[in-house]
């Protein structure tokens, strides 16, 4: 089973009433088996509850553990955020996906995260530095109280720079400034950029006058994530390719964003609707924990 | 169409005929095989189809008893068997009737069981007009298929009747070997084989990937076919034997089978992961919100109960006007999901004709009944979408039937210049699997065709020592018996293999 070992609130954003959660969970054949850049679904009910992915953001193969961070962002992430150290999560499975490419690489290898998709990142960026290469990471986020996982970053990377929307911490800018900075003065040997779509489009126009490769991973909606329901399907390189089996990870030039996004808000409506109906008479707020 | 008769009123038809047949058997006629032929056919009881189509219940509600009996008699007992030639796992037939039509159905279940231990099942969702009943002599008597033996719904009732009176008994395993056995996925060719290797006495391990055993049973076929209580029953059944069952482990990834073999000390596995991605129509649009796999669909719906909006949190997508793209089964389920989920009306678009269908007659007839609207010889171009990418049609063109091709069916052609746009907000595009590349990524040295499905030789070993594999993920899309018929050979080399060994 899969026991919750720690829980920490990461952030809150009061003005989405958001919260980012750092979980770490019991899970001795993921933590054993997962690499770089893969992702588990989880279920908070094995009956009703909804199939949600959710990339691991730190492992541990010795101590059998697996760390997860997500934002609440719908009714299932939010009923995730209200479980408490020594509560099991119900359903787990993974590691699902392709593994990142790995390999010792002349240049260096930019890693940039957008708000949530730092925790994704982070696996990333610490293979690409175990394995000798040097990385520089950027992370972004709307203001100071967002950003996450900079210690970990900050370890992990040979130089870190933190930018904010609004300027309250690090640089005032957007990820794609630095980037673009970085770009004209280093041999880059690879970008790779996690975060919200509309991020990951940009960092792929800002690279495109340079002809670096960049990496991106897709974070879809998703119900099975094994290859069998097409729900993840995205458009690259004008081909049908699944997340879920061919991803999460694809060239970012090829990657048709738009469709992307679009796909992403078929259930808007009714995730608004679910989560509002979660929140009625709770409070959702810090965690007491 | 037929107008839809209540099973109180089959009831008493079939009790007046069954009065008959009584009246001669007291008399000590005994009936000739022309008595026989002349009893009719037993309708299947269903219920209401305009109210049922706003429901998940169980739409076929099977036979009565007296139906059950009155249809065993039209059993002419032939001799040579046809039918049971017609059957993927070899159902002893005959007997099983003879069983009924003395009156023991538990005789009558337990020969079905005899090599096929889900006939709760397979009374519901195998093509047995295709099968058993495609080669019964009545049938060809009366120059009918339509009006042979009900063998399908015959074993149906001997099913239903066993779990209905609790008279279902579990078998009891060989003594211990010692030995384990590994299979991976829990779908009807899965748990075939972990009966029959328990059976044998070794120790069963079945992983699935997902939070709920039964595989295609109870993601892809709907509660209103097959409900989910009676494939738990079965997987129930097996854990009395003693299977162990790990759900959300996905063989592959969260343990490679070379792993479960070499770390976890796994004798043998059986590979039965089923079908795997999707097929699309490579068409225009395709992306669009709005445009479902079938399997995407049918899950939402089955296994994540979407269709339950007070309990679930899976949305489902809401749509008023949908079509669905394929004529198998798959298509059927879609089309009256569609119906079931709110949808005011609902399209099934084919290029053939209706006898060109895959799908099991009864399911068709049922759709045509619950008021799905058939486009046959019509075929996509392009899906259009708003300025959202939302869809809000479908071109379509005309097609004729033209010479026959590799599958024996006529082939259909495109009419040119026939384009016309239909309006939808869903779309449901039914046209079966490519197979899942996971096993074949993940496990050195097993060798799939260039479709990405398993090759085995004729006991279903794969080109792995001690890995065996059957069927969708060998046969591309089949059946859920066919799936059987393959664990059936599957459990019979591995238990040979094991006692070799």
């Amino acid at each position: 089973m899969h026991k919750i070992l720690e829980k920490r609130q990461l952030s809150y954003d009061q003005e989405r009433d958001q919260g980012v959660y750092y979980f770490k969970v019991t899970a001795p054949e993921i933590a054993r088996n997962r690499k770089a850049g893969q992702f588990i679904i989880f279920q908070i009910d094995d009956n009703y509850g909804e199939r949600v992915p959710l990339t691991i953001a730190d492992a541990n193969a010795d101590e059998g553990w697996i760390a997860l961070v997500y934002q609440t962002v719908g009714a299932s992430t939010r009923k995730f955020s209200r479980f408490n150290v020594g509560d099991e999560v119900p359903v787990l499975v993974g590691p699902l996906g392709s593994p990142t490419h790995i390999e010792k690489m002349d240049g260096v290898v930019v890693c940039v995260g957008g708000g949530i998709g730092v925790a994704p990142l982070h696996p990333i960026v610490q293979a690409h530095h175990n394995i000798g290469n040097k990385v520089i990471a950027i992370i972004g986020a709307r203001s100071k109280n967002l950003v996450i996982f900079e210690d970990e970053m900050k370890a992990a990377s040979d130089e870190l720079i933190v930018v904010t929307d609004d300027g309250t911490y690090g640089r005032k800018a957007l990820v794609t400034e630095p980037l673009k900075e970085i770009c004209e003065r280093e041999k880059v040997a690879e970008v790779v950029s996690i975060g919200p779509a509309i991020m990951m489009k940009f960092c792929v126009d800002t690279v495109r006058p340079f002809g670096y490769p960049i990496t991106t991973s897709l974070n879809t909606i998703m119900i099975d994530g094994t290859g069998m329901c097409g729900c993840c399907r995205v458009s690259v390189g004008g081909e049908t390719k699944f997340v879920c089996v061919d991803g999460p990870e694809f060239d970012g030039y090829k990657v048709d964003f738009d469709n992307m996004m679009k796909r992403m808000g078929a259930f808007k409506d009714k995730e608004r609707e679910a989560d509002h109906k979660c929140r009625i008479g709770l409070d959702a707020g810090k965690v007491s924990a | 169409m037929s107008e839809h008769k209540t099973t109180q009123e089959l009831q008493n038809e079939a009790a007046k005929i069954w009065e008959e047949l009584e009246a001669k058997k007291t008399a000590g006629t005994k009936l000739t095989p022309k008595d026989r032929t002349a009893i009719p056919p037993q309708e299947m009881p269903s219920r209401d189809p305009i109210q049922r189509a706003h429901e998940m219940g169980e739409v076929a509600l099977g036979f009565t008893e007296t139906q059950a009996r009155v249809e065993s008699e039209r059993c002419i007992q032939c001799g040579g068997a046809p039918c049971k030639k017609g059957c993927p796992v070899g159902v002893p037939i005959p007997e099983f009737i003879a069983k009924i039509q003395q009156g023991d159905f538990k005789g009558a279940v337990d020969t079905i069981k005899q090599t096929n231990l889900l006939p709760a099942i397979c009374g519901r969702v195998c093509p047995q007009e295709k099968q058993c009943q495609s080669f019964c002599t009545v049938g060809k008597m009366l120059k009918a298929p339509e009006k042979a033996v009900a063998i399908g719904r015959l074993e149906r009732y001997v099913a239903d009747w066993e779990r209905a009176n609790n008279q279902i008994t579990v078998p009891t395993p060989a003594p211990d070997t010692g030995k384990k056995v590994a299979i991976v996925g829990s779908g009807p060719a899965g748990l075939t084989v972990a009966a029959d290797t328990r059976r044998a006495g070794h120790s069963v391990t079945v992983f699935e990937a997902f939070q709920k055993t039964g595989g295609v049973m109870v993601y892809g076929i709907p509660e209103f076919r097959l409900p989910k209580e009676i494939v738990a029953k079965e997987v129930e059944n097996l854990k009395k034997m003693g299977v162990e069952f790990k759900t959300s482990f996905l063989v592959g990834r969260t343990e490679t089978l070379e792993q479960l073999l070499d770390r976890e000390g796994y004798d043998a596995a059986f590979i039965g992961t089923g079908a795997g991605l999707p097929k699309f129509l490579g068409i225009e649009g395709e992306n669009l919100i709005g445009v479902f796999s079938a399997n995407e669909y049918l899950t939402r719906s089955n296994l994540m109960k979407a269709y339950d909006t007070e309990h679930a949190d899976t949305p489902l997508y809401t749509a008023k006007r949908v079509a669905v793209f394929g004529g198998g089964n798959v298509a059927m389920d879609g089309a009256r999901t569609a119906l079931r989920l709110g949808a005011e009306k609902v399209y099934c678009v084919y290029r053939r004709t209706r006898a060109e269908m895959p799908a099991r007659a009864e399911e068709v007839a049922h759709a045509i009944e619950e008021g799905v609207d058939f486009h046959f010889l019509e075929n996509p171009t392009k899906f259009i979408g708003d300025e959202k990418g939302k869809l809000i049609g479908v071109e379509l063109l005309n097609y004729e039937l033209g010479e026959p091709d590799a599958s024996g069916r006529r082939k259909p052609v495109a009419i040119p210049g026939t384009e016309h746009v239909l309006d939808i907000d869903a779309a449901v595009v039914a046209l079966g699997n490519e197979s899942n590349p996971l096993m074949a990524q993940t496990t050195a040295g097993l060798n799939v065709t260039k479709r990405g499905n398993i090759i085995v030789d004729e006991n279903q070993k794969t080109s792995i020592p001690r890995v065996w594999a059957g069927g969708d993920i060998v046969l591309g899309a089949a059946t859920v018996i066919l799936a059987m018929g393959e664990g059936r050979r599957a459990a019979a080399s591995i238990n040979e293999y094991l006692a070799s060994k």
